[in-house]
């Protein structure tokens, strides 16, 4: 009887309007019943040509567009790309800048964090982690709105150093913000990790074995949760990283279940990086002179740094006029997003979900 | 203060009117069940905003604030919004499937009141079945889920239509075995004796203290019959976007949404009424005792719902087969055992 049964494959348009695919992404999913058979991610449907708009524009009116690169940490991206500009000047930028510029980046990183905290739990059907996570990047947000008047794309790293200084305020409430933040990710481990569900869920659930992190370029949270010891902070510093004391989370595990958790140490971290730029913060110029028509010299280069996604890289070419000649930005989650039809063959609609999210894709970073 | 003698002072107006018993008890039946029927939309309707403060608290929200004291009328607010929406039918939609399926879902999920004591001497009708009826009148309610799936000619709404057919199958067993522990020591099936049968001890004679695992299964059972999280796969929003509601709109999306939270109040009710001790209790009126027991286990379930993940659909299946299953015939070895030991 059985075999005389005919059963099809059916083929899921997941997307680009689905609650769970963070933006608009499309995964074409071959599913038989529940298994996912093949996956076919389609991608440009958030494509603003945001690499094409910055070769029509001053130097300085890039910054707002890299804003938009990957709005989530778009402190990072205006940084990656003052810092590729500014490599190619030998501008020296002060040292109160540099101080600032690490407070918010990582500041930055800590509320990315807690997003993918929130969506990811939300996305395994755990509502309420993400209103826990929103309560304390609110807080990061105030802070930086109260420096720059932004709360998502922030315009406030510029060629040079920084836009503003920071309000008096700020850092009595940056310490407060800091003096409790930590209790807050007790919190959240307690709330879910130690979870039968959760662990079910997530445990060797989308595995990313070390070979195929290296193989699709995977960096950042991600493959330091597959065993990459590799953070562009401490293996490459750039900025004033050597100054500060800090670890580099790295586990074995290459599961979702570990890439919740390198986060979440790493907000931990960030946190620390962030005390220990406080006290060390000097006064001083927050902007190195840098002339109105800013032109860089002929050449090009690529700079990089660590964002809360892997490695966010820029490269650069000048042509010697006032706008750069070309851009190509780099963000981790194009590599991210073409491991996953490779992770999730054989296994659930959910586990697809639980994966898309762990890896903490973004898509305007991957169509930018 | 006791409902009952106003229902019997009330018959004995109408056969006072000199109206013949079948007619009196015709009307009396009609009125039972427009009362029946308006007490559970009135409860529907305040569990969804209950629903809704619960979450709103638990997640540091204030919730719905604006109409009336804190939000009371919101829910009444929604209805009436979605009473005006245009009901939309897919165009590929198998057309009776596609209408049915919420009719059924509402009828199902209000008859199983047929059979339930709201308090002393408030049951519609003792059927010696009772709890029997119960479990099938509820089931079918996964038959309209799987019809609505089905007849909306869409993948997202089969594929929770699926879902939640093998969800109910494999569900409904330690279910029903968990309840079986209860009526092997009641000896009757019918709500009113088991009911009854906890009234000692002032009340407290409850069945979930002497089989505190079979009170266990039925829980976790009983989320994952009213489909609420971690077992709400059916309707899994970040997977299935709504599931098997997905078309549909206006009236028979609010249909589906009422007998949902309806569904929980059964649960709650049979869980009340079966493992709590039912209506007995001490020095309140009776139906104040069957209310406030089942809305403690609404409670529960909606706190299960804010805290918890949803489980994998084949983890769900793994769960009831492997371990419900074998504990709930645990128990009912335990429960026969002690009952012949004990005499309970």
């Amino acid at each position: 009887m059985a075999e005389q049964l005919r059963t099809e494959e059916m083929i899921l348009n997941m997307g680009p309007h689905h609650p769970s695919t963070h933006g608009v992404c499309r995964l074409i999913l071959t599913l038989d019943g529940e298994v996912i058979k093949n996956c076919v991610p389609v991608v440009g449907y958030l494509h603003r040509a945001i690499e094409k708009m910055v070769e029509n524009r001053t130097y300085a009116q890039c910054i707002p567009l890299m804003d938009r690169f990957e709005y989530v940490t778009s402190m990072s991206c205006d940084w990656a790309f003052c810092l590729a500009a500014e490599k190619l000047t030998e501008i020296t930028v002060p040292e109160r800048a540099e101080y600032l510029r690490v407070i918010m980046a990582e500041l930055n990183r800590i509320a990315s964090h807690l997003v993918f905290m929130g969506v990811t739990a939300m996305d395994l059907g755990a509502l309420t982690p993400f209103l826990y996570g929103f309560r304390e990047r609110e807080m990061i947000m105030d802070l930086f709105e109260m420096t720059c008047g932004q709360r998502l794309t922030y315009n406030y790293i510029r060629i040079g150093g920084v836009s503003k200084d920071i309000p008096p305020e700020f850092i009595g409430q940056c310490r407060h913000f800091l003096d409790i933040f930590p209790g807050k990710i007790k919190d959240y481990e307690k709330l879910l990790l130690k979870n039968p569900i959760w662990i079910a869920r997530n445990r060797g659930i989308g595995i990313i074995t070390e070979q195929m992190a290296y193989d699709y370029a995977i960096s950042g949270p991600n493959a330091r949760a597959s065993g990459v010891n590799f953070d562009l902070r401490k293996d490459d510093p750039y900025s004033i990283y050597n100054r500060f004391e800090f670890d580099i989370p790295v586990l074995n595990g290459c599961d979702c279940y570990d890439r919740y958790i390198v986060r979440l140490e790493e907000m931990r971290q960030a946190a620390r990086i962030i005390r220990q730029a406080l006290d060390q913060l000097p006064g001083g110029e927050i902007r190195a002179k840098v002339p109105l028509k800013f032109k860089p010299e002929i050449g090009e280069l690529y700079s990089r740094i660590e964002n809360s996604r892997g490695e966010m890289g820029v490269y650069l070419v000048s042509d010697g006029s006032t706008k750069p000649f070309r851009l190509r930005a780099r963000g981790g989650s194009y590599n991210h997003l073409q491991a996953i039809p490779d992770i999730v063959r054989g296994l659930k609609i959910a586990d697809m979900v639980a994966i898309f999210a762990s890896l903490d894709i973004i898509m305007p970073e991957i169509d930018r | 203060m006791e409902l009952a003698p106003v229902f019997t002072w009330l018959y004995g107006l109408l056969l006072s009117l000199g109206l013949g018993t079948s007619v009196a008890d015709l009307i009396s039946l009609v009125a039972l069940a427009v009362i029946v029927f308006g007490f559970l939309a009135v409860v529907a309707l305040f569990l969804v905003w209950w629903e809704r403060k619960v979450s709103a608290h638990i997640q540091q929200r204030f919730g719905p604030m604006m109409t009336g004291w804190h939000g009371v009328f919101q829910t009444i607010i929604d209805a009436l919004k979605l009473l005006q929406k245009e009901d939309i039918t897919p165009a590929l939609a198998d057309r009776k499937v596609f209408f049915w399926a919420p009719v059924i879902c509402f009828v199902c999920a209000f008859a199983a009141y047929v059979v339930m004591p709201f308090g002393k001497g408030l049951i519609v009708s003792d059927l010696n079945i009772g709890i029997l009826y119960i479990v099938a009148i509820t089931t079918f309610t996964i038959i309209s889920l799987l019809m609505a799936g089905w007849g909306s000619n869409n993948k997202y709404a089969l594929l929770g239509g699926m879902r939640s057919a093998a969800q109910a199958v494999s569900y409904e067993v330690p279910l029903v075995l968990s309840l079986l522990g209860v009526v092997m020591v009641t000896g009757s099936m019918s709500m009113n004796d088991i009911v009854a049968g906890q009234a000692g001890w002032g009340g407290f004679h409850w069945n979930a203290l002497f089989q505190p695992l079979g009170f266990l299964i039925y829980i976790i059972a009983a989320t994952a019959e009213a489909n609420r999280t971690p077992f709400d796969l059916p309707e899994a929003e970040q997977e299935l976007v709504a599931g098997f509601n997905i078309e549909y709109s206006g009236m028979k999306f609010a249909m589906f949404f009422l007998a949902e939270f309806v569904n929980m109040f059964t649960v709650s009710a049979i869980a009340a009424t079966v493992f709590l001790g039912g209506w007995n209790g001490p020095l309140l009126p009776s139906w104040v005792w069957f209310l406030g027991k089942t809305l403690a286990m609404v409670f529960v379930l909606m706190w299960f719902r804010w805290t918890y993940p949803r489980l994998r659909v084949d983890q769900l299946m793994e769960f009831a087969w492997k371990v419900l299953v074998p504990l709930a015939f645990l128990n009912i070895l335990y429960v026969g055992v002690m009952a012949k030991w004990l005499k309970w």
